[in-house]
């Protein structure tokens, strides 16, 4: 299978590996997949006082397509606010990264992991600021 | 015997998928060259020398591919290969015994062809059982007696699985068969000319062999249909006559005399390499297992072949691990690789679990493979194992102590 350039790069210099702490009030973190279907992404983020994605991390088991989605979206979402980055499209992701057919489904898992991790954040921070929880 | 050496360029990848083919030993190539240019008869010409010496140059080669396995040279018949000899053997005797018998034995492990041979005879009405197999990948022979009926006309078993290179038990099988007086068909393209194989003492009354597989040529196969007792077939390719009425078609006379030699150096040369393999095997898995925690062989490592392994890497997915090690020929269990998205059938079969089976990968050992190759193959697998555990999420969690099964997953 052919893969692009950008897709190669991303899988043998993935982005922002590593992991931030899952207990930490300005820490969402996205896990989603399953190891019986081959991918299991995790995903986080770290939301400054501004409101800006600040830092992001990620871990994936999966394959090459997969790794290279979630590095990906690490680069993408920082700088960027929640609502910003709530608007990643799996077809942002495939096209960017020229995904084969078969692996569009990687992107998706991408797109899902993004959102898992913005849910996380806000479910966090509903907790401790009821207020802010409306936004 | 001629030197094991290097025949791969240095600019080309390390070649550890010799179940899915071999390249041809250069000796057989020797043998081959005449018979594409000045030796150029049609073996099937009866009324000159152009193709008497063709006639000569198959039937010698004949002899050569009954000698490795036991059998008469009268009981060969060349085809096109394994798959074509597996479609002929199970529809050529499920057909030519329909009336009286219907039904056939298989196992769920074994190659595509013979699997979906049996789907279409599903399709015509006939009976198939496909019986599991144990979790070492071997078939439990109780399971087998207690399939039979006196319904049954054929079983066909694999003797080297082409995923796993585990060797089922084929004299036990065959003597079974015969008790019971049912053909006992075997698909030998992994087995001929890695293990002994003898058509009398294993009671085989089919067997199938590949070219490609034992360092001969590609498009050429052979199968084996006992005289005595007699197997009857119903033909699938009508024409010339060729073959003993089984097989219609000009042999390839090339290909042919490729199959004869690389079955006779086979032969020479099968104990003097099974020992070989069988060291670089071992030393491939201590290297391994010396860097790396958490590596499971697939399939029994005692009753199989020397040339094979099947490793799960446990928390590492196979493609990814396969994009890494650039440098290393192998291929994957993991489904990632196909269309499918499913994982290995074979793998599934033996109860690996799926995110096992996507684990996992198929290393090839074969006669052109040096200690070299096998050790820069182990530094390889080594680095990027440890890279990609490095990056997975399930390597942290288990080294957390989270047990995987206790989360919920969201299959998608």
């Amino acid at each position: 299978m052919a893969y692009s350039e950008k897709l190669i790069d991303h899988y043998e210099n993935p982005r922002n590996i590593g992991s931030l702490d899952k207990n930490a009030e300005d820490v969402g973190t996205g896990l989603v997949g399953a190891p019986a279907c081959g991918d299991v992404m995790k995903l986080q983020i770290k939301v400054g006082p501004d409101g800006l994605i600040e830092d992001a991390k990620f871990k994936t088991f999966g394959c090459g397509s997969a790794i290279a989605s979630s590095s990906l979206v690490t680069e993408w979402v920082k700088g960027k606010t929640i609502d910003e980055a709530e608007t990643i499209k799996n077809t942002d992701i495939a096209r960017h990264l020229a995904l084969p057919p078969v692996k569009i489904h990687c992107s998706v898992l991408a797109e899902d992991a993004i959102k898992a991790a913005i849910a996380d954040y806000r479910a966090k921070a509903q907790k401790e600021e009821p207020k802010e929880a409306a936004e | 015997m001629t030197a094991i050496t290097q025949i791969r360029r240095n600019d080309q990848p390390i070649y550890l998928d010799y179940q899915a083919t071999t390249p041809m030993d250069p000796r057989v190539l020797e043998v081959m060259m005449p018979y594409f240019t000045h030796k150029f008869g049609n073996p099937g010409s009866r009324s000159h020398a152009y193709g008497w010496e063709a006639e000569e140059a198959v039937e010698k080669a004949r002899g050569q591919i009954a000698k490795l396995i036991g059998a008469d040279e009268k009981e060969v018949i060349y085809t096109s290969g394994a798959t074509e000899s597996n479609n002929l053997a199970i529809r050529g005797v499920a057909e030519f015994y329909k009336d009286r018998k219907n039904h056939i034995i298989t196992t769920v492990t074994e190659h595509k062809c013979v699997l979906d041979t049996c789907r279409h005879l599903e399709q015509q009405g006939f009976e198939v059982t496909y019986l599991p197999v144990q979790q070492n990948g071997l078939l439990d022979l109780d399971v087998l007696r207690a399939a039979i009926t006196d319904k049954t006309v054929l079983v066909s078993v694999m003797a080297v699985n082409n995923e796993i290179g585990v060797i089922q038990p084929l004299a036990e099988i065959g003597k079974i068969c015969r008790e019971r007086k049912v053909f006992f068909h075997t698909d030998a393209a992994q087995a001929a000319g890695k293990i002994p194989l003898d058509v009398e003492a294993m009671n085989i009354d089919l067997m199938s062999i590949s070219g490609h597989k034992i360092y001969g040529p590609k498009g050429i196969g052979a199968l084996y249909v006992r005289r005595k007792p007699r197997v009857r077939l119903v033909a699938m390719i009508y024409g010339g006559g060729q073959e003993r009425g089984f097989r219609s078609g000009t042999l390839p006379t090339p290909l042919c005399v490729g199959l004869g030699e690389a079955c006779e150096i086979a032969m020479k040369e099968m104990g003097v390499e099974a020992k070989r393999l069988a060291k670089l095997q071992e030393r491939m898995l201590k290297g391994l297992r010396a860097k790396l925690t958490d590596i499971v062989v697939n399939g029994d490592l005692e009753q199989r072949i020397p040339g094979n392994l099947n490793i799960s890497f446990a928390y590492v997915e196979g493609e990814s691990l396969m994009m890494g090690i650039k440098n290393l020929s192998v291929s994957s269990g993991s489904a990632c690789t196909s269309a499918s998205l499913e994982p290995s059938y074979v793998l599934r079969a033996l109860g690996v679990e799926e995110e096992m089976a996507h684990t996992s990968l198929r290393i090839g050992l074969g006669r052109f493979t040096t200690e070299h190759e096998v050790d820069t193959a182990v530094d390889e697998l080594v680095r990027h194992v440890t890279k990609l555990r490095e990056m997975s999420p399930l390597w942290e969690m288990a080294q957390e102590g989270i047990d995987l099964k206790s989360i919920e997953w969201a299959a998608h």
